[in-house]
């Protein structure tokens, strides 16, 4: 290992008083999951806000040549920073950190030094890692802890695919995100109660929720040409990153499809099998990954099936296992780098429900998108006529106008 | 025009199209399938009274008829949408009008002011637009006009009469200067580098756009550019292979869109010329919310206070009276301008010149030289003459001047006299920033603007130029803005989609113009200086250069980094002045310079030649002066200028040696064939697959050293444009190859790399790691042979041993386990020799160094960075500027990885970590870090590489280096470096 400068740690007195701020990518998402550090006593703070600024805040902090999702976060945090609302000497910084062979690794070193550009170096940066590489005292993550996050993930899958499949068929305006907020609520206040975080209680309210959902569809035939969004994860799931992708699709009168978030996880915890079969090194975690890939497959079969049986009307979630097979012919599952063949596997599945129109959302310039994105479109339209597949850059240059013309003439050969 | 409709939508009704595009707007109007009225106008950015005054303009056409209308082009969704109007995206409305006028056509290429389009109809119907690197179209195009001091139909003209096309970077319009530039002032016609523009668009054009798909059939070429420039129509055709009949140049070329955008309205509601002009009316009251800034001036009077303040800092400029006695002449000879000052003993200017080059440096300094002798005739004893810029050697060489010297020097010393205690330089000239921080009165540090951070002045006059305005009326007009639009800061090119967002929201000239001099200056400071504060960049700045003589700019700046700086009367000249001041510095008795009869007699010849000193075919200008005094330029190292170097001059170069290393594995016969492509990961491990395979009784063919002509022959099929150059060099890799015939390619997918214990992790980068599944992906000519990538574990022999056997064992028969493990065994040996000979090569030439009193440079980048297409012989620039290069992995043998705040994962990346720690701890040595263009990991590694050194006090050096290079800029660099050290005293 190579030794790293000093870098502040969280401790656990810190843990008593400070104000840990959060970013988001996926706002469902990072509510719930972060809910089970608030149950455990921990100060959380979502950074949504999305003014003009936090990209000329990122772009003076980070090299400009840094991944645009890395400077979005940054610049959002150090606005939140700057703002005044927080007690500078209690606060917190949480990012996430995956440990792959993409630079997106690099982040929370990124954001350290960014920190310390701004004079603001004693501010702990915390690791949210499962890969062991950094250790903070005052934060640690149990293994109940983890289920329930996991929960929290499915809850936050299955509100995003139903609620994406009611908006664009809503009678009454709004109504859908209404009910999103509403669940999200009732979740984060039910889920405090420990007991309301097991299995069993959890299904209930798979069909709860889906019940709420499937009200609001009813037997509407979900006819809109559909479009999916694939792509980098912070791009394709931030409204921040994509400008407002989602809602510009709405608004020229198509479904947005976007593939889930556990499917990520999935696609994480699945490498640490590959890294075995290919190349005979980390056994252990490969045990581990398998035995862990499997627990997580079944749940997300379990709602898979729910959804099938009970709510014909909606795309159930894929089969993750199936996504994966899919990219067998295009892309070897050893390309494990950022979205890496997952990116590849989720067009591939899309393609294979019928949505033919997919966006392809990447930041400019993103190394392993060269590979499994734009890389494997030529394969997917040969192999798949009619597919009509566009890349759209994200950048802090990009202006909204020439995204959405390039995503007006992929829509205009959809509907055609 | 008769409108063939096949559909017969439009046989008994009026249909009208408008097409905004982002500098023009047309209107057509097509009355029973006759088109009736066509019009093409520029816009100026007042989009949607332009349309208003070009609908009005036809009313009478229009009244008492009720018709449907659509409104198409990049600018023309905002006013579209604030009409109530209908919307057709103008790829799509391009297909519908070539649908129906040309039935037949196979393909479109449609070349727009900001866009370009290709449309495939055969085989799968497939639309495509340019991303949002927007090189090669027509804003390009206007650029590089106004770069060669043409306009657009002389730059046409001028092109037919080409001699021969020069290689300029196709894809980044920035890229693209910069390989201009060298060619200007060496001296390349005008004609040769007009006719090379237009190459270097059909080169985007079919390698951005068609990415992998032939073009070819009946083509159709529509839009503005290729409606008005014969030249770029010659250079399509002749790339294309194109005849009569398949290259189709329709007279409606400029109206595609708006004819489709009628036939598009057809099955819409009718309206009538009342209703339309009410809803064109209506779209211009209607203001959408863009993000604004506040106004540069409150009011008259702070603009007055500004420049009361801004006179305070002259030099005497006004030429009085008759003055005899010593002069010294300064002459900067810059990128595109040439600057010249004739200074007395005093310091006082007496004559001074400012301009563009127009393409031709020699002539404009003769003609200055000659007015000066005229003007002064005798009256003057010249004492010195020194000159500076780019053009140094061209003109130092023909006029004999007495000194030259870097830019940087000029800078510095012109500031000096304005401010003796400055400590910060920011020089905003038409083509580049340049910055330096000044320490212990020398320069400490330099930087210089990049591809992605190119904003300059030539970039604003451009924009003025098109929307009608000098510079000077466009400067006025953004002082007086009420609400400057925010434009962001990328490129000149995002910039460009900026305006036309604003455009299309409807903002003022006034703001524009503001808010173009506030983006040049953000760049500046946080792309170019990447400060964060404004005590980042110095206590006493003096800001110079022609852009800064624009008051909006200063103004932007001064408000942007809130302190006062220091804005010379003669900002534009100041490289001049500096070198006219380095003259009186060290003057002479009399200068050497040419005097009135020999400037009169001088003659000047300029031929293009091909270097043939080595295989590298560097493209030669040769300059000849009164037929006898020779100066060449271009060439990469002493062999072009016809200089021969002895083995024992000759400084020790890692890079070279390397290469030479890799030459020496030759092919033995075998019973297959097969190829390995010397591109990414290959350059390090090709002595491992070479011997691996010639073990196991393969002949292995090389694709050998990248060359330009190889990079073309596979560029039709890289799918992702923006990948960097080390990577889209694979495709002619391969295509090489396959013109071998060989049974098999292989290239790995490597995401772990070797192991060398300097880091956290040990992978690939993703491009290397995994651009075979890219490639076979992609390369249809794959199929004519076997592609081998399997994922493999170099680490370990076993596991090695066991991944290519199952690979080869699967391919070709006759392969035994015991075999390739012996292979592998000899393969993974040999390896280890290979690195152990170029670490001893590392020790003797940094022994060699000390001997002989050298300074030594790493020149840090990756294996790959070796070929000479790739780092276009900056490692013989270097020797020949006196330094002994060594390589990143020559010396980190045993070096152990610094204290790092980065992940440090990468096992090619750690090197340079280290190579950054062992310059800490020599003082002999400097590092230089190569980074190509669009390395996403490089934006992690130069800012800790930089903050290695200097942590230390050591002064670093990266050069982005690309397609192509100029090398221009990076001797300048080099030599700043050089002056900077000296000055330092190391």
């Amino acid at each position: 290992m190579t030794e790293k400068s000093e870098y502040i740690k969280f401790t656990k007195e810190m843990k008593r008083d400070y104000t840990i701020l959060v970013p988001t990518m996926l706002p469902i998402h990072f509510k719930l999951i972060s809910n089970v550090l608030v149950s455990k006593g921990y100060k959380i703070d979502f950074l949504e806000a999305t003014d003009g600024d936090i990209k000329e805040s990122g772009l003076r902090y980070v090299h400009n040549d840094t991944c645009y999702p890395a400077l979005l976060v940054i610049g959002q945090l150090m606005n939140a920073i700057n703002s005044g609302r927080y007690d500078k000497d209690k606060l917190a910084l949480l990012i996430t950190q995956t440990g792959g062979g993409c630079r997106a690794s690099n982040y929370i070193y990124l954001l350290r030094k960014a920190l310390k550009k701004a004079g603001y170096g004693h501010i702990p940066v915390i690791s949210l890692n499962f890969g062991g590489l950094e250790h903070h005292p005052g934060f640690k993550i149990s293994v109940p802890m983890l289920y329930k996050m996991l929960y929290c993930a499915f809850y936050g899958d299955l509100m995003m695919l139903m609620a994406n499949q009611c908006r664009p068929y809503e009678k009454n305006p709004g109504e859908t995100d209404a009910l999103v907020r509403q669940w999200t609520e009732r979740l984060l206040e039910e889920n405090r109660d420990p007991r309301n975080m097991r299995y069993k209680h959890v299904k209930e309210n798979y069909r709860l929720m889906a019940d709420d959902f499937a009200a609001i569809l009813g037997d509407t035939v979900r006819d809109k040409v559909k479009v999916g969004i694939v792509g980098e994860i912070y791009v394709k799931f931030s409204p921040l990153g994509n400008n407002n992708l989602e809602s510009f699709l709405l608004s020229e009168g198509v479904e947005p499809v976007v593939p889930g978030f556990v499917d990520f996880c999935l696609y994480c915890v699945y490498n640490g099998i590959v890294d075995f079969d290919l190349y005979h090194i980390r056994h252990l975690k490969a045990f581990g990954s398998k035995f862990l890939y499997k627990y997580l497959l079944k749940k997300l079969r379990y709602i898979r099936t729910m959804m099938q049986e009970h709510y014909p009307n909606f795309m159930p979630m894929a089969d993750f296992d199936e996504t994966r097979k899919k990219i067998d012919g295009y892309i070897g599952i050893g390309a494990k780098m950022g979205e890496g063949w997952l990116l590849t596997a989720e067009m591939l599945e899309l393609v294979g429900e019928g949505v033919n129109n997919i966006i392809c959302t990447q930041p400019f310039g993103c190394l392993p998108n060269h590979i499994a994105g734009k890389g494997m479109m030529k394969p997917i339209k040969e192999k798949n006529p009619g597919v009509n597949i566009v890349a759209i850059d994200y950048d802090p240059g990009a202006t909204a106008i020439n995204q959405e013309n390039r995503i007006k003439l992929m829509l205009s050969n959809a509907k055609a | 025009m008769k409108i063939q409709d096949s559909k017969n939508r439009i046989s008994d009704s009026m249909v009208i199209g408008i097409d905004i595009g982002s500098t023009t707007a047309k209107v057509v109007v097509i009355d029973k399938g006759e088109m009736v009225y066509s019009r093409y106008e520029r816009h100026f950015s007042q989009v949607r009274r332009k349309t208003l005054e070009m609908i009005e303009a036809i009313a009478d056409l229009l009244s008492g008829r009720s018709f449907t209308v659509a409104v198409s082009g990049s600018a023309g969704l905002g006013m579209a949408d604030a009409a109530g109007l209908r919307f057709v995206q103008e790829v799509y409305a391009t297909a519908e009008c070539v649908r129906c006028l040309e039935p037949d056509a196979d393909s479109v290429i449609e070349l727009g002011g900001e866009d370009a389009k290709i449309i495939f109809f055969k085989g799968g119907l497939d639309e495509r637009m340019n991303g949002s690197c927007a090189g090669g179209t027509g804003a390009f195009i206007d650029q590089m006009a106004t770069l060669l001091g043409v306009s657009n139909t002389e730059m046409d003209e001028l092109s037919l009469t080409h001699e021969q096309i020069y290689p300029i970077a196709s894809r980044c319009g920035v890229f693209a200067k910069t390989d201009i530039q060298p060619l200007i002032n060496q001296g390349a016609t005008k004609a040769d580098i007009a006719a090379s523009i237009y190459q270097a668009v059909v080169n985007q054009t079919v390698a951005g756009l068609a990415q992998g798909r032939r073009i070819d059939g009946k083509v159709m070429f529509l839009g503005g550019p290729l409606y008005y420039c014969k030249g770029l129509r010659e250079r399509f055709v002749e790339t294309l292979k194109l005849d009569d009949e398949h290259a189709v140049f329709p007279e409606y070329a400029l109206f595609a869109v708006a004819i489709g955008a009628a036939l598009y309205s057809s099955d819409g509601r009718e309206i009538d010329y009342e209703e339309l002009t009410e809803r064109l009316r209506i779209s211009m009251k209607h203001r959408e919310t863009i993000s604004t800034l506040p106004p540069l001036f409150r009011d008259r009077t702070e603009y007055q206070a500004f420049t009361t303040r801004h006179a305070a800092h002259n030099v005497q400029t006004e030429y009085q009276g008759d003055y005899k006695g010593d002069a010294y002449i300064g002459i900067d000879c810059g990128s595109t301008t040439t600057k010249l000052v004739v200074m007395t003993d005093r310091c006082e200017i007496i004559y001074t010149y400012y301009s563009s080059n127009k393409g031709n440096p020699v002539s404009i300094v003769r003609e200055q030289m000659n007015k000066i002798y005229d003007l002064f005739g005798k009256n003057l004893t010249i004492r010195g003459c020194a000159v500076t810029g780019y053009g140094e050697e061209l003109i130092r060489t023909a006029f004999h001047i007495d000194y030259g010297l870097v830019e940087t020097m000029a800078h510095y010393t012109a500031a000096k006299f304005f401010d003796k205690d400055v400590d910060f330089i920011l020089d905003i000239g038409g083509q580049d920033i340049k910055c330096f921080k000044i320490r212990n009165n020398s320069i400490d540090s330099i930087m210089l603007n990049e591809a992605c951070s190119s904003g300059c002045g030539s970039f604003i006059e451009t924009f003025a130029k098109s929307m009608g305005y000098t510079v000077e009326e466009f400067a006025r007009q953004g002082i007086t803005s009420h609400a400057p639009v925010d434009l962001g800061t990328r490129c000149t090119v995002f910039m460009n989609s900026s305006v036309k967002q604003a455009q299309k929201d409807g903002a003022s000239v006034q703001d524009i113009s503001a808010g173009l001099s506030l983006s040049v200056v953000k760049n500046a400071i946080y792309k170019v200086i990447r400060a964060t504060s404004p005590d980042e960049l110095g206590q006493r700045i003096v800001v110079q250069g022609g852009t800064f003589m624009n008051d909006a700019v200063l103004r932007c700046f001064e408000k942007e980094i809130g302190r006062e700086v220091v804005r010379p009367n003669i900002a534009g000249l100041m490289g001049a002045f500096g070198a006219a001041l380095f003259a009186r510095e060290h003057k002479k008795d009399i200068s050497s310079v040419l005097n009135a009869e020999e400037v009169r007699n001088l003659r000047h010849e300029s031929r293009s030649a091909v270097c043939k000193g080595c295989t590298n075919n560097c493209r030669l200008t040769v300059n000849l002066f009164n037929g006898k005094e020779r100066l060449i330029s271009g060439n990469q190292c002493e062999k072009g200028a016809g200089i021969r170097l002895s083995d024992d001059e000759r400084l020790p170069n890692l890079y070279a040696f390397k290469r030479d290393l890799l030459e020496a594995y030759q092919p033995q016969k075998g019973r297959y064939k097969i190829g390995l492509p010397l591109a990414l990961g290959m350059y390090e491990l090709y002595p491992l697959w070479h011997t691996v395979f010639t073990q196991l009784g393969f002949e292995v063919v090389s694709s050998g050293f990248s060359t330009r002509k190889l990079y073309q022959k596979g560029q039709f099929s890289i799918p992702s444009d923006t990948a960097c150059y080390p990577a889209k060099l694979m495709h002619g890799h391969i295509e090489t190859l396959l013109d071998e015939n060989v049974d098999a390619v292989f290239y790995p997918s490597l995401t772990y790399n070797i192991n060398e214990n300097k880091g956290d992790n040990h992978y690939n980068c993703p491009v290397v790691a995994y651009y075979s599944e890219l490639l076979a992906g992609n390369m249809d000519s794959l199929s004519r042979t076997r592609f081998l990538y399997p994922y493999l574990n170099i680490n370990s022999e076993k596991e090695l041993t066991r991944g290519l056997y199952g690979c080869l064992s699967a391919h070709f028969e006759g392969i035994a386990p015991a075999a390739v493990r012996k292979a592998v065994r000899e393969g993974v040996a040999e390896y280890k020799r290979h690195m152990g000979r170029i670490y001893a090569e590392g020790k003797r030439a940094v022994e060699f160094a000390k001997a002989h009193n050298k300074r030594v440079m790493i020149l840090a980048g990756r294996p790959y960075h070796i070929d000479p297409e790739i780092c276009h012989g900056i490692d013989k620039l270097a020797t020949s500027l006196d330094f002994v290069v060594v390589s990143e992995d020559s010396i980190t043998e045993d070096i152990t990885p610094p204290v790092l705040n980065v992940l440090n994962q990468w096992t090619y990346h750690s090197r340079m970590y280290a190579a950054a720690k062992y310059a800490t701890e020599h003082d002999d040595t400097q590092l230089v870090q190569l980074v190509s263009f669009g390395c996403g990991v490089d934006a992690v590694t130069t800012d800790e590489v930089r903050a290695i050194l200097e942590r230390y006090d050591k002064l670093y050096t990266q050069i982005k280096i690309d397609e192509i290079t100029n090398l221009g800029a990076v001797r300048i660099r080099l030599r700043s470096l050089i002056g900077a050290l000296e000055e330092r005293g190391s």
